[in-house]
């Protein structure tokens, strides 16, 4: 047999690329706390979480959810309530009942619980959500952001109003983002791989015929629409417990956009297309900002500009999704299909594997 | 007056239309017949630039209209009912007949068209006001028909004009199409209906999976065997 | 105790913000009909427009009618601009992909302006002419609403008829309901969504005039929040019909006015929650709006 391989099928190519580099920068970073890069790295993963669930519902339910930065704040007040120190919360919520207010737990079950609120608020507003269709169903979740802002903003007692929650603890680490980030991508992808997913894709590409298959629709939305809560909820108590000060206007239309946007540049249709969406979203701005502070163009001083790395980035987006609709991963999974698969880690051991990496390269030499 | 030439549409990756050829002079009537999913849809979407062309060439009257905007097409007289009628139904009757007549600029012109219309087709003079949606599917038929009219085209594409109709109604809108064929018009017919577009059409093609395998005078393809086995229902 | 006149006033600020809306609704509308594209832009093209006229009346001294005459052709440049660059080149992609396109182009517009006149809030002050208030019956009402109740009738008659009687305007309502069909017509689809796009961003700026007035303030994402909401109104009415886009903006204009008069203190601060609710219940109730028939088939 004659197959000719691209490098991209080289198990070993993947496990360095997509394992063992990042595997090295988040060593690196881990072991500099406090460093502005790390900071960075952080923002990044959370951001993973988010677009990676945004992707389940907008990319394999055919509903177009906006409403993330909802259930993000849900996710991040309630896990607040759980890690905040008694003292604190004796101060700043006394609305809470007792038993709340005297409980401090870690971060993992405080995340879960964020997440299972969001979920179950999701529950709640799926019903009204999911009756709607296409556009009319991405304005109906801009409501809820302003729904649940409006909630937060009022309820002073049990949030502190719109001064916010601050002293949350500085628990999201490199560590335990990362962690989160496996483990929603894992959850994710085995969710997409499954009856249920398989399911999903049906109903996103045919809803009469997925209903004709014995498919519940409204069921299935509705469930769907839970799960990316729940994550989204998740990736909101991580967000917070990253800023370790939050408040409505965290969560709100510009949070939820940005996630919006970073899902479609990196592939909405894809949940490894969150990988790269986030990095796009966290790197480039980097770049871009020393530019307002103003920069020598061919010999002409620019004056300060605010806001000049942001139009930069809508422009590139705006020339992205004209040029590259399905976004940067289109519809491939590569990079989940490395992580979660046996053969990756087991390429090092196998010799067939060296022999096709050096077949790739002797080809292209040639 | 028509000329298509080698043409090819994809969708995607997959061939809808696979390179043909035909051509159809000035005061013919043509059909082109063939099964759902032949690629005859497609093949006239390219004709009247609703859709991109991979690679062929189509000539109209002397001018290669290949991707040029729909509008432009119109606008050198070449019309298309579409399949499924496609009348705007919120509008009124009257305002059909008057986007008809779109491109068309003189009043006066306007005015005659529609009163030769409106002769032609005298049940939508009594509904000129009414909106379009509350015609009855052959009246729909009649009004798609009218509209097209209304630009005084050189030639007239019609896709599916049978499709959803009773074989009465059918009956009535075939009559209609040869009256226009008496009058000189240029019409080019889409058909999966082939006995009705055989009897209608002076010669004919036939389409199957994007390519023409058949062609010939219709008074000849009526009688062919295989025309017979595939699409006449074997034994009329 | 509420009184009559109490309640007056606030029917007529209800009003006034419903004929706001209207005017702002009616842009989304009539783009989102032919093009499916909710144009976040919308209400970003009503701060410009505010911008522009400030800028013209504070530094060149130019006078109110001429100031929103020029920030009206401005406004309309870039309405057609942005349609031209960010819009045409995705007529034939997915709905998601116009949607992104256009919160980006409204990221861009706010990052734009923030740029150019900083993100300060900026005095906006209706000369004193304009503010003087008349009173007729038990109610009182000011110069400028009496011009915006006119103005608001004026536009809504001119409009309706250029969509009945002219030909570019049974053009739009036939694209609106078959974009398709209409090409085959000899519809230049391309002149029928500029022209949507010139009389939305026009309308844009006097319903942008209008409100900073009544807010007294300009800055960068002021039109964002009242555009949605005037979507909203549009969704709420059946969008795609002006009709609807008109009553839609009315009840909620005169809803949200009504809320934040009547309710508590402490319950004001939801009045924005209030209209997206208000919207949430029209559409489960009424799918495609009050007024909105069902979807044909497009393609």
């Amino acid at each position: 047999m004659n197959k000719t391989y691209r490098i991209t099928d080289c198990s070993l190519f993947r496990l360095i690329v997509f394992v063992i580099v990042p595997l090295i920068i988040l060593i690196r970073c881990a072991m500099q706390p406090t460093s502005y890069i790390t900071g960075i790295v952080i923002t990044m993963g959370i951001y993973i979480v988010l677009a990676a669930s945004l992707n389940l519902i907008n990319g394999f339910s055919g509903m177009f959810s906006m409403g993330h930065a909802a259930f993000m704040a849900i996710g991040a007040y309630i896990a607040a309530f759980f890690t905040l120190a008694p003292q604190v919360k004796e101060n700043m919520t006394p609305g809470l009942p007792a038993w709340l207010i005297n409980l401090q737990i870690p971060l993992a079950p405080a995340l879960l619980i964020g997440g299972a609120a969001a979920a179950l608020v999701a529950l709640i507003v799926g019903f009204p959500v999911v009756r709607t269709k296409g556009h009319y169903l991405s304005v109906v979740t801009l409501a809820l952001i302003v729904v649940v802002r409006a909630v937060i903003d009022n309820q002073g007692d049990i949030t502190h109003g719109s001064r916010g929650l601050t002293g949350l603890p500085a628990k999201s680490t490199i560590l335990s983002v990362y962690i989160a980030v496996v483990v929603t991508l894992f959850v994710l992808y085995r969710i997409t791989h499954s009856d249920y997913g398989r399911g999903l894709i049906a109903m996103r590409d045919d809803p009469v015929a997925a209903q004709t298959l014995g498919i519940n629709l409204v069921k299935k939305k509705i469930s769907c629409f839970a799960i990316s809560a729940f994550f989204a909820g998740i990736g909101g108590g991580l967000w917070g417990h990253y800023l370790t000060t939050i408040s409505a206007s965290n969560f709100y239309f510009s949070k939820s956009f940005d996630i919006v946007e970073m899902s479609i540049i990196g592939g909405m249709f894809s949940l490894s297309g969150s990988i790269p969406g986030a990095m796009f979203y966290t790197i480039v701005p980097e770049f871009l900002a020393p530019l307002e502070s103003g920069f020598n163009l061919g010999g002409i001083r620019l004056p300060t500009m605010f806001g000049l790395s942001n139009i930069i980035m809508a422009v590139l987006l705006i020339v992205l999704i004209i040029f590259r609709g399905q976004g940067i991963m289109g519809t491939s999974e590569i990079i989940l299909d490395t992580w979660f698969s046996k053969d990756t880690y087991l390429a090092p051991f196998r010799k067939e594997e060296y022999q096709r990496l050096a077949g790739v390269f002797r080809k292209k030499s040639s | 007056m028509l000329e298509i030439k080698d043409l090819v549409v994809r969708y995607g990756g997959i061939s809808a239309v696979k390179g043909i050829s035909l051509e159809i002079a000035e005061g013919e009537t043509v059909a082109l017949i063939g099964a759902n999913g032949a690629g005859k849809s497609s093949m006239l979407h390219a004709v009247s630039g609703l859709i991109k062309t991979a690679s062929g060439k189509i000539t109209f009257d002397r001018h290669d209209i290949t991707g040029i905007g729909a509008d432009r097409i119109v606008s050198l007289g070449l019309v298309q009912v579409p399949e499924g009628r496609q009348i705007f139904t919120r509008l009124s009757v009257d305002e059909n007949l008057r986007m008809g007549a779109y491109v068309n600029r003189d009043k006066a012109d306007i005015e005659r068209n529609r009163a030769r219309v409106l002769d032609l087709f005298p049940i939508l003079k009594e509904r000129a006001k009414q909106s379009a949606g509350t015609l009855s599917g052959g009246e729909q038929q009649m009004l798609a028909i009218g509209r097209a009219l209304m630009s005084s085209p050189k030639m007239l594409l019609l896709d599916e004009p049978s499709m959803g109709l009773s074989p009465i109604m059918t009956e009535e809108v075939f009559g209609v199409l040869r009256g226009l064929k008496d009058q000189g018009i240029t019409v080019f017919v889409i058909e999966q209906n082939a006995y009705d577009a055989l009897e209608l059409a002076d010669r004919a093609y036939i389409m199957e999976t994007g390519t023409i395998t058949l062609e010939g005078k219709s008074s000849d393809l009526i009688r062919d065997e295989r025309v017979k086995a595939a699409y006449l229902g074997g034994d009329i | 105790m509420i009184n009559s006149a109490y309640f007056m006033s606030m029917l007529i600020s209800g009003l006034k913000l419903g004929s706001i809306y209207a005017i702002v609704a009616i842009g989304y509308s009539i783009v989102y009909g032919i093009l499916r594209l909710i144009n976040f832009a919308h209400g970003d093209i009503m701060t410009i427009g505010v911008y522009i006229i400030l800028m013209l009346m504070n530094q060149a001294g130019v006078p109110i009618p001429a100031a929103l005459l020029i920030s009206v052709a401005f406004s309309v440049g870039v309405g057609l601009l942005i349609e031209r660059l960010a819009y045409r080149p995705l007529r034939d992609a997915s709905e998601e992909t116009t949607l992104i396109s256009s919160l980006a182009v409204s990221a861009l517009l706010q990052n734009m302006l923030q740029m150019v006149f900083s993100a300060q809030r900026q005095p906006f002050m209706l000369p004193e002419a304009l503010r003087t208030t008349h009173k007729i019956g038990i109610v009182n009402l000011s110069t400028i609403n009496i011009i915006t109740f006119i103005s608001t009738a004026i536009f809504l008659v001119i409009l309706h008829l250029v969509l009945t009687k002219t030909r570019i305007g049974t053009a739009m309502r036939a694209c609106s309901e078959n974009l398709r069909a209409a090409r085959l017509m000899g519809v230049n689809v391309n002149r029928v969504v500029m022209t949507a796009f010139a009389i939305g961003s026009g309308l844009a700026v006097i319903a942008g005039f209008l409100l900073a007035g009544e807010y007294k303030t300009v800055y960068p994402s002021l039109g964002f929040v009242p555009g949605l909401k005037a979507f909203c109104a549009a969704v709420i009415g059946g969008i795609g019909s002006l009709g609807g886009a008109v009553t839609g903006a009315f009840i909620i204009g005169i809803a949200e006015m009504l809320f934040a008069g009547l309710v508590p203190t402490t319950m004001t601060a939801y009045r924005d929650a209030f209209v997206f609710l208000l919207m949430v219940i029209v559409l489960l109730f009424r799918p495609n709006g009050l007024f909105g028939g069902s979807e044909t088939a497009r393609s």
